[in-house]
């Protein structure tokens, strides 16, 4: 085994002092107190008697001739420990590099800047995404060989299809809880009735075709950018155009058909799921019975209040698809990129849904419908 | 000090039905710089990682430093301590700063250092390792594939080991890089007295840096020795290997 590290006064030389045990990274804090308590005047150090050397004791040894203002010549060493104890002067006493330290306010103006810019960027380049969807899509209408048929089938089964349990369950729940709440509210007025009327108005209008969004941004919008996202970070995009081909007519053109077509169906069947939820805690608890929901059903809603849940749907299947593709085509070369981009387009989609149905509703409110 | 650095006896090695090695012997001195090289899928990399025992082998022993390596626990610290990888794209912690990176090793073997001593001597480690400081604070994404390989060298380096294992340094460098790293590897062996096990496919890595070569084949060592003896050693792999166009080339 190693002594501990020592640094004393020669006894025979005076100002010369001897190092000695084990000048390791296992010793490296005792070292450092001993060193920095030192304020006797050295002139040269004898070092051959360290029986080890890490590179941690060489540093220290060198900060120490260095702090003394003294020559890295006066410490004498054993051969074997020349080298590693040279290697680490040069390494340490490198010029640091031009890069200096900014300063923190400034670093902060410049985050603020960089997400201002950021996020001007992103709304341009998805009006610009979407153009080019848009013009490759009519290009591509005059092809119809071309039409990427298979792939959009694929898809229709994908995001509608499988989603479609998913949509019916979860819509069916809220049914039941907007009606059991309306119901708490109505009960005092002695209306709980109208408990159909809210339920109908809420899931033909918005509920139906909300509720459908929001399960498809965040199940159908991560996908695409997952799929399309490794694809980029393999250079399998590439791949395709070297080939000569588009990678929006295979990619994203299918995918975006497939929700417009699939979307809407799913709202529809939203809609269905959350009126028979509404429907089964009305008869189960509030004594409505089922004929009675139906009776006041039609006649209080209007094809209108349908027709103003539908019109929202194209428009959300639009931007989850869009989203979902363009995050995709984002990703950089690393795994953690599809990450990355895939959480941003969930974010992106789903506050983007919120937003455009919030908007809607004021429009339709204005107009009258 | 006169152990083995490495000394496996009898390794085995099967995934399945497939067997990798079989009886494979292998014993290294300390303090050079060994080449291991075999053709793709001959088990190079299984055969660090059942010296670093991170694969427990069907059979076999396995000493490094003196020390049986086969049935320790992950958190060994001897070996740990002795032994620095640099894994092939560096494998540094995404989440981490470089300079965070490096200091993960000192703080996983309970080094009592104050914070600010830390930082000093984990600096000093990114220096050997040819960075300069302003990469410290940047993320491992941030950096191009051979300043991720340098900070990852930093890493493996930062507690001293006698042992160094390196997987493909120079795979994905240009020319000039990859003879840098070369040289950075040659400069911290004698500087730091270190024992490197070094698989490559890296012809010019082999001619310049290496003292002593390994050849893996047949699921065993077919050779072992000096690079003129392993030249010359008669099988049609090897003769291949380095009189195929490619080898001449890097020779010269």
């Amino acid at each position: 085994m190693t002594s501990p590290p020592e640094l004393e006064p020669s006894p025979d030389r005076s100002q010369c002092w001897v190092a000695d045990g084990a000048w390791t990274i296992q010793h490296a804090a005792a070292i450092d107190e001993r060193l920095n308590n030192l304020q006797n005047r050295i002139e040269e150090i004898d070092a051959t008697r360290i029986e080890r050397l890490d590179s941690a004791g060489a540093q220290l040894l060198s900060r120490l001739v260095r702090r003394l203002n003294l020559d890295m010549e006066i410490v004498s060493l054993k051969d074997e420990h020349r080298a590693l104890f040279d290697a680490v002067v040069e390494a340490d006493t490198r010029p640091p590099s031009e890069e200096g330290r900014a300063n923190p306010l400034i670093d902060w103006f410049e985050k603020v800047g960089r997400l201002t810019l950021d996020f001007v960027e992103d709304l341009r380049a998805l009006l610009s995404f979407l153009g080019q969807t848009i013009a490759t899509g009519i290009l591509i209408l005059f092809h119809p060989h071309r039409w990427p048929v298979t792939a959009t089938v694929h898809h229709i089964q994908q995001t509608g299809l499988n989603a479609l349990p998913l949509v019916a369950l979860l819509s069916f729940l809220v049914g039941a809880v907007v009606a059991f709440l309306g119901a708490t509210v109505l009960r005092d007025f002695g209306a709980e009735l109208f408990v159909v009327d809210l339920t109908t108005y809420a899931f033909l209008r918005e509920f139906g075709v909300l509720l459908t969004a929001i399960i498809l941004a965040g199940r159908t919008a991560s996908a695409f950018t997952a799929q399309i996202g490794t694809m980029k970070s393999r250079e399998e995009i590439d791949a395709i155009r070297t080939i000569g081909l588009d990678p929006f007519v295979l990619l994203v053109l299918p995918r975006l058909i497939a929700l417009l077509i699939a979307l809407p169906i799913l709202a529809l069947v939203a809609m269905v799921a959350g009126l028979a939820g509404g429907l089964m805690v009305s008869s189960f608890s509030l004594d409505i019975p089922g004929q009675l929901f139906l009776d006041r059903m039609s006649a209080t809603v209007r094809f209108r209040d349908f027709l103003v849940g539908m019109s929202k749907a194209p428009l959300f299947a639009l931007v989850i698809a869009l989203v979902g593709c363009m995050e995709g085509f984002k990703v950089g070369g690393t795994a953690q990129s599809v990450g990355e981009r895939t959480t941003s387009a969930v974010v992106q989609s789903i506050s983007m849904v919120i937003v455009i149905n919030a908007v809607a509703a004021v429009f339709f409110m204005e107009i009258g419908w | 000090m006169s152990e083995p650095a490495i000394d496996v006896k009898g390794l085995v090695n099967r995934f399945g039905s497939q067997t990798v090695h079989e009886n494979l012997d292998l014993t290294l001195p300390r303090g050079e710089i060994v080449g291991v090289v075999g053709g793709s899928g001959s088990g190079k990399s299984v055969l660090m990682r059942a010296i670093l025992g991170l694969r427990p082998p069907q059979g076999g022993e396995i000493r490094v430093l003196g020390r049986p390596v086969t049935g320790l626990p992950d958190r060994d610290a001897h070996l740990r301590q002795s032994s620095g990888v640099l894994f092939q794209d560096g494998a540094l912690f995404s989440s981490l700063t470089v300079v965070e990176n490096v200091e993960v090793p000192l703080k996983a073997h309970g080094v009592d250092l104050s914070p600010a001593l830390m930082r000093q001597l984990a600096t000093l480690k990114i220096r050997l390792a040819g960075l300069h400081s302003a990469a410290c604070n940047k993320y491992p994404s941030e950096l191009s594939g051979g300043m991720r390989k340098r900070a990852g060298l930093a890493r493996a380096l930062a507690l001293d080991p006698d042992l160094l294992f390196l997987d493909e340094p120079t795979a994905g460098l240009d020319p000039i890089g990859a003879a840098e790293f070369d040289e950075l590897i040659r400069t911290l062996q004698q500087a730091l007295g270190l024992t490197v096990f070094l698989i490559t496919h890296d012809l010019d890595t082999l001619y310049t840096i290496c003292d002593r070569l390994v050849v893996i084949g047949e699921r065993r060592v077919l050779t072992t020795g000096p690079l003129a003896e392993v030249e010359a050693f008669d099988h049609p792999w090897v003769q291949q290997y380095f009189h195929g166009p490619r080898g001449r080339a890097a020779k010269q």
